[in-house]
């Protein structure tokens, strides 16, 4: 197993130290999939998260100016390595002003991510940051628990509204309950609840267009002014939202009734799908 | 004992403060006829700073009122802190400072004068004790690093601030390495992360050091809070989720030394013998000293290891354990001894001996200080010791509580090191 690769442009550090932050955010510990063409940052549906998951993809040419990997075997080329992504994205941190950046798994008496740094300096002598990020390797066997999940059929499709507002009007609602309803119809609607005894909180948003179905059937047999609704733990809601740093270029809801609400984003040249279950 | 601070000095004496602040509880003043020493330790011994201020750094310095003997006391640290406690109060309004003792009414006053016509008096009460005096020589360190207080600074700026220790020294072709320090714990599972930073000997004013030699020492004793504050004159762009718009409660030595433009002087030498962090300039001198850990290292922190990076080769299944095993809790440090015998110099010596009435303490020169700045801890206990492997640098209590003003002895050997 092999891997090594190199970013030498700035703003590709940039995006790709945003999208580590991101993952920090999302999840304490994923995995990270490395594929000839791709980097996957994956957490799945166990119970240990709570029954969300998620699937991060990029493209690694858009990021790396040299990437070289060799996977556990010719006919499965690809490497799984599970990580604390805080260590990731404290690592990169550090790359503010770097020269370039390498990537390379190693083996230091135990599997490490080694992130080098060289760092601009204004002396002639370059500086050299190193981080050894502990990694475990997943064995071959458990590959098909971090398969990209089958997007399901959804009931309702709708883009999301400005994410920072969706945030803040859900950090105001965690205060008062903790079960959150997300309901939206092909009107472009979209609502989120809450109901207590005492109270009962609704924010609308309308006019958000909705994504073209991908059957003819569906938008016939559906009314257009019925929503589908799931509910859902807010803190999981919140979650997601914190970690949207920017507005992504597409935002798309999906939901299915009573089931999983699914997310996907794309943010400049990395899709993020997040999927919520509904509380049980 | 009446000295008086004027100016961006007063600022300077408030930073210094901060700086002892996140050593130890008590501090110990004592007015010298080289200046005014400030010192402090921690609990558990294994930390030691002081700073001199010469008499020049004052507007007005009087050792003592005649007749009397120059006074030395301990006073809580927190209270004289809380009179320096924002230094950004100290810069906008503090025109002077002035600092008595008055053995009569057993109160330093420290009086700030401010702008408008106020006056802020504070009377600190202090106990009478021995002087505080770490018995340490730089000059006897074969090991010395030297350079602007920036660049280690800017050093130690990859490493997490809960970082607790870590290890300086001298890797492959001559590069300083500071690379972070994990306990081994035999039945961790999650392994941390390790930092390592490489700076290259163009960097440093001075190297004196082989190859091969390294110190292992408690980071969160020198370290900079997260760069919130402007005085820092170059530092890489690192917009760290952690700024937040409080003012820094305190700083360490390295942003004390870098906010006066001053170069950072480490001497040390081998594992367990302490190290010394020192800085000077005309008006004053600090020092810090911190223990240093004996044990072997592991050979992950041979800091002469070829080029770290290798390519994986075919990976185990699981790591093989580390080859050296820090169970080991018999460690064998060095350990400065803290002198309160007169007689006894340099050499260890048992708090407990009683000194023949009637001694004087030698007058020292200028006592080096060490300087030691110390991290914001995230905990809030004040003086949190350090892990049990940082040995006592000092032979148990070294401060007899105190006793009647004739009681404790004046402390101490003399400093042993020459003209600095």
């Amino acid at each position: 197993m092999k891997f090594r690769a190199k970013i030498v442009d700035a703003a590709c550090l940039n995006h790709f130290t945003r999208v580590s932050n991101m993952i920090a955010k999302l999840a304490k510990i994923c995995t990270l999939r490395i594929s000839p063409d791709k980097l996957n940052f994956i957490l799945s549906d166990k119970l240990a998260s709570g029954g969300v998951s998620m699937w991060c993809e990029l493209e690694q040419e858009n990021f790396f100016s040299e990437f070289q990997m060799e996977g556990i075997s010719a006919a499965n080329n690809e490497i799984y390595l599970e990580l604390t992504s805080e260590n990731l994205s404290r690592a990169l941190k550090t790359a503010q002003n770097a020269r370039a950046l390498k990537i390379k798994l190693t083996n230091k008496h135990y599997p490490c991510l080694t992130v080098s740094i060289e760092l601009l300096s204004v002396s002639s002598s370059s500086r050299i940051v190193t981080h050894d990020i502990p990694v475990k390797v997943i064995p071959r066997r458990l590959w098909k628990d971090l398969q990209e999940p089958t997007v399901p059929d959804s009931d309702v499709s709708i883009y999301l509204p400005v994410l920072k507002t969706m945030k803040s009007v859900v950090e105001k609602m965690k205060n008062i309950s903790n079960h959150l309803i997300i309901e939206a119809n092909l009107n472009g609607e979209l609502n989120l609840k809450i109901e207590t005894e005492l109270v009962c909180v609704t924010t609308h948003f309308k006019d958000l267009g909705n994504p073209p179905l991908a059957s003819e059937n569906a938008s016939q047999a559906r009314n257009p002014e019925q929503m589908a609704e799931v509910h859902i733990d807010i803190r999981k809601l919140l979650q997601f939202l914190a970690g949207q740093q920017a507005n992504p270029t597409k935002a798309v809801c999906n939901i299915v009734n009573n089931k999983i609400v699914h997310f996907d984003l794309l943010h400049e040249d990395v899709s993020l799908q997040y999927f919520i279950p509904a509380l049980s | 004992m009446k000295c008086l601070v004027t100016g961006g000095n007063v600022k300077v004496l408030g930073k210094a403060v901060h700086s002892l602040s996140r050593i130890g509880d008590e501090l110990y003043l004592e007015p010298l006829e080289d200046g005014l020493s400030l010192r402090t330790v921690n609990s558990s011994r294994s930390a030691y700073a002081c700073f001199l201020f010469a008499p020049l750094f004052f507007q007005q310095y009087q050792v003592a009122t005649s007749g009397q003997d120059p006074l030395r006391c301990k006073i809580l640290m927190k209270s004289f802190l809380s009179v320096f406690r924002s230094l950004a109060m100290l810069e906008k309004t503090v025109d002077k400072c002035c600092i008595s003792l008055n053995g009569r009414s057993s109160r330093l006053v420290v009086q700030l004068h401010c702008k408008y016509g106020v006056r802020k008096t504070h009377n600190l009460s202090f106990q009478d004790c021995e002087s505080l005096q770490a018995v340490f020589d730089p000059a006897l360190c074969p090991h010395v690093l030297r350079a602007p207080a920036r660049v280690l600074g800017e050093a130690v700026l990859p490493f997490p601030p809960a970082l607790a220790e870590v290890t300086l020294g001298i890797g492959h072709g001559r590069r300083v390495i500071l690379r972070s320090y994990q306990e081994e714990e035999a039945d961790s599972t999650v392994k941390a992360m390790v930092t390592e930073m490489s700076i290259g000997e163009e960097d440093f004013q001075q190297l004196q050091a082989q190859e091969g030699v390294a110190i292992t020492f408690c980071l969160k004793e020198l370290r900079v809070r997260l760069p919130a504050h402007t005085h820092h004159p170059v530092l890489p762009a690192c917009p760290g989720p952690g700024l937040t718009a409080l003012p820094l409660p305190s700083q360490g030595l390295l942003s004390f030394a870098e906010s006066a433009n001053l170069s950072l002087s480490i001497h040390f030498d081998a594992p367990g013998r302490p190290a010394i962090f020192a800085i000077e300039d005309s008006l004053l001198n600090g020092h810090f000293v911190l223990a240093t850990l004996s044990e072997p290292y592991p050979h992950s922190q041979d800091l002469r290891s070829p080029e770290l990076c290798r390519p994986a080769p075919q990976l185990q299944a699981h790591s093989t354990p580390l080859l050296d095993d820090f169970a080991n809790d018999d460690i064998d440090s060095y350990m400065i001894a803290m002198e309160t015998t007169v007689g006894c110099e340099g050499s260890r010596a048992l708090p407990s001996l009683s000194l023949p009435p009637g001694l004087q303490p030698p007058c020292s020169p200028g006592p080096h200080s060490e300087e030691e700045e110390d991290e914001d801890e995230p905990s809030t206990v004040p003086g949190t010791p350090p892990p049990k492997k940082f040995r006592s640098l000092f032979f148990g209590s070294i401060l007899a509580p105190a006793h009647s003003p004739q009681g404790p002895r004046p402390v101490l050997a003399e400093d042993s090191e020459g003209e600095g």
